[in-house]
């Protein structure tokens, strides 16, 4: 039996009188990659951002339920949240390369961890250039804006980033779709190598993708989760009726 | 559709006839200025205060107002921004999932900026009274601190809401703390906007004469304290151009060449610093 990292139990979510998620029950294994489908507008990326309290930063939110990371409720938990948002990478649709070189890019989140000096920071940051695939790029221009980089290279520079403050869990929310063909494939192949030490949610749209990586799959629609399941039991035998027409390609 | 083509021609010669007179408008300023200023600027103008027999035409400069409004300017630039950076970071980083809250900020600072000096130096004056006060540097810099304040919140304002809200919160997920997000992120992402609302309200503020004229005082010394009263080139402007002495006069213009070449050069070497800054981080 597999460990359960996040567990998350009856949540619902409203924007202002709008609910948009309805009693999630999701159940998150460790060192799994565990896929999210379903419709565009039906709450993933809400789910995603409730899991790492960004929403905090939305002021119309309201949530009631719990997500037990590590036995311990986030949504309520007494501990600094940033620490809690430090267990978590978080790779959104685009990448948001910081206004500043590379190298500080992946430095950001070692030096709000206290790690300070070039000659310190200098071997972590190699070994996230490298982990997220990205090293032999640009190990010649470290010191180059960040925004300079392609866009596939500036969502690989974000992994690296996100790996580099250490996380537990790496929250994925359609990370390729906004990348060529090459760069997907190459973040896709990341998280292929990371999920035996990482924790990985991912949500995509290509049904490829999630069959290829994914090691348990949650469909959601209209924020219901509709089924959950290990990844070939979803698609070859799944319980539902919607389950099937999305997977059919019914809707989108 | 030939039509669409003069449509074309004449919104290109419209934007060209505009933005020609703006420039031959701003070229006509600073040309009459240095035409009537220039041949009556010295050395002694700028490095000698007024003599006794400066007012009626004779030896000294007018070093103490010089001196006086670069006081009083950078002070009330840096009392300013002490409370106008950490202001425009609220309102866009702990204040951004609040937009109502922000707006009326927003509104009311934009009615603030719209009042014109003189209501500022009538408030400096009554404030001052009331304490007990005398007119001095230190209640010109509050004063005109006052005065600026809404331009350079409103114009870091400006820059800092177009930074999306995906950058702060790729900071925020990075496990960083709005004060981290402001200084580590915002901050650097809008310096060239910072930089810019910080020069407009410079300009603004060692150019006005208004707010300064009851709350400074007037002195021929340079101050050594901000007790003490001063002189800024505005008003040394305003005084010369009244005296029905021409070489007095004439010495107006030579003051107000002054102050145009100190605002010119000092915005030139803060946007050098900056550019260089910012290109070697983007
Ligand atoms: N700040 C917000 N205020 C109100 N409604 C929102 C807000 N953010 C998202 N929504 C709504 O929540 C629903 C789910 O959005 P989202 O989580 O982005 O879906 P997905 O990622 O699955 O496409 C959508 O209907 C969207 O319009
Ligand atoms: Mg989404």
């Amino acid at each position: 039996m597999e460990d359960t990292k996040i567990s998350i139990q009856n949540l619902n979510l409203w924007f202002g009188k709008l609910k948009i998620l309805n009693e999630i029950n999701i159940e998150i294994p460790e060192n799994k990659v565990t896929v999210i489908l379903g419709p565009s507008g039906c709450g993933k990326t809400t789910l995603m951002r409730t899991m790492n309290r960004l929403v905090d930063l939305q002021g119309e939110a309201r949530i009631s339920g719990k997500i037990m990371l590590d036995g311990e409720d986030i949504l309520n938990t007494k501990r600094d949240i940033t620490l809690v948002r430090q267990k978590m990478g978080l790779l959104s649709q685009r990448p948001t390369t910081l206004p500043m070189s590379i190298f500080n890019n992946v430095a950001y989140g070692l030096r709000l961890k206290g790690i300070r000096g070039r000659k310190k920071l200098w071997p972590h940051v190699e070994k996230h250039l490298i982990e997220a695939n990205l090293w032999d790029e640009v190990k010649d221009r470290l010191h180059d804006p960040a925004s300079r980089l392609s866009i596939g290279q500036q969502q690989r520079l974000c992994l690296a980033r996100g790996l580099a403050v250490n996380p537990e869990i790496i929250l994925a929310d359609e990370p390729t779709s906004a990348l060529d063909p090459i760069s997907a494939a190459v973040i896709e192949n990341q998280f292929y190598k990371l999920k035996e030490n990482y924790t990985i949610v991912l949500v995509t749209h290509i049904m490829r993708q999630a069959r290829r990586i994914a090691d348990n799959v949650v469909f959601m629609y209209l924020g219901d989760v509709i089924e959950q399941a290990p990844v070939d039991e979803f698609f070859n035998n799944p319980q539902h009726k919607m389950t099937r027409e999305y997977l059919r390609g019914a809707f989108y | 559709m030939w039509w669409r083509k003069l449509e074309e021609k004449i919104v290109y010669l419209l934007m060209v006839i505009s933005v020609a007179s703006l420039v031959i408008l701003l070229l006509a300023v600073l040309i009459s200025i240095f035409v009537k200023g220039t041949p009556y600027l010295s050395w002694e103008m700028v490095s000698q205060t007024p003599k006794g027999g400066y007012y009626f035409g004779r030896e000294g400069g007018v070093l103490n107002a010089i001196v006086g409004s670069l006081y009083l300017s950078f002070g009330a630039v840096f009392l300013s921004l002490i409370f106008s950076l950490p202001l425009s970071l609220a309102m866009n980083i702990h204040l951004r999932a609040r937009p109502k809250i922000v707006n009326r900020i927003r509104f009311v600072l934009d009615i603030l900026w719209g009042i014109p000096s003189i209501v500022y130096g009538a408030f400096g004056f009554t404030i001052m009274i009331y304490l007990g006060i005398k007119a001095s540097l230190l209640a010109g810099i509050i004063t005109v601190g006052l005065f600026i304040m809404p331009i350079m919140v409103r114009g870091m304002d400006e820059v800092m809401k177009n930074v999306p809200v995906s950058l702060i919160e790729s900071a925020i997920s990075l496990g960083s703390t709005r004060m981290e997000v402001a200084f580590k992120v915002m901050v650097r992402q809008t310096i060239p906007g910072i930089v810019t609302a910080i020069l407009l309200a410079f300009g603004r503020g060692i150019g006005d004469v208004a707010s300064v004229l009851f709350t400074t005082g007037y002195t021929d010394n340079v101050p050594t304290s901000i007790t003490q009263q001063t002189a800024t080139l505005p008003l040394a402007v305003f005084f010369q151009l009244g005296s029905p002495i021409p070489e007095v006069q004439n010495r107006a213009y030579a003051s107000a060449l002054i102050l145009t070449v100190i605002i010119l050069i000092i915005s030139i070497a803060v946007r050098f610093l900056s550019n260089k800054y910012y290109s070697n981080r983007h």
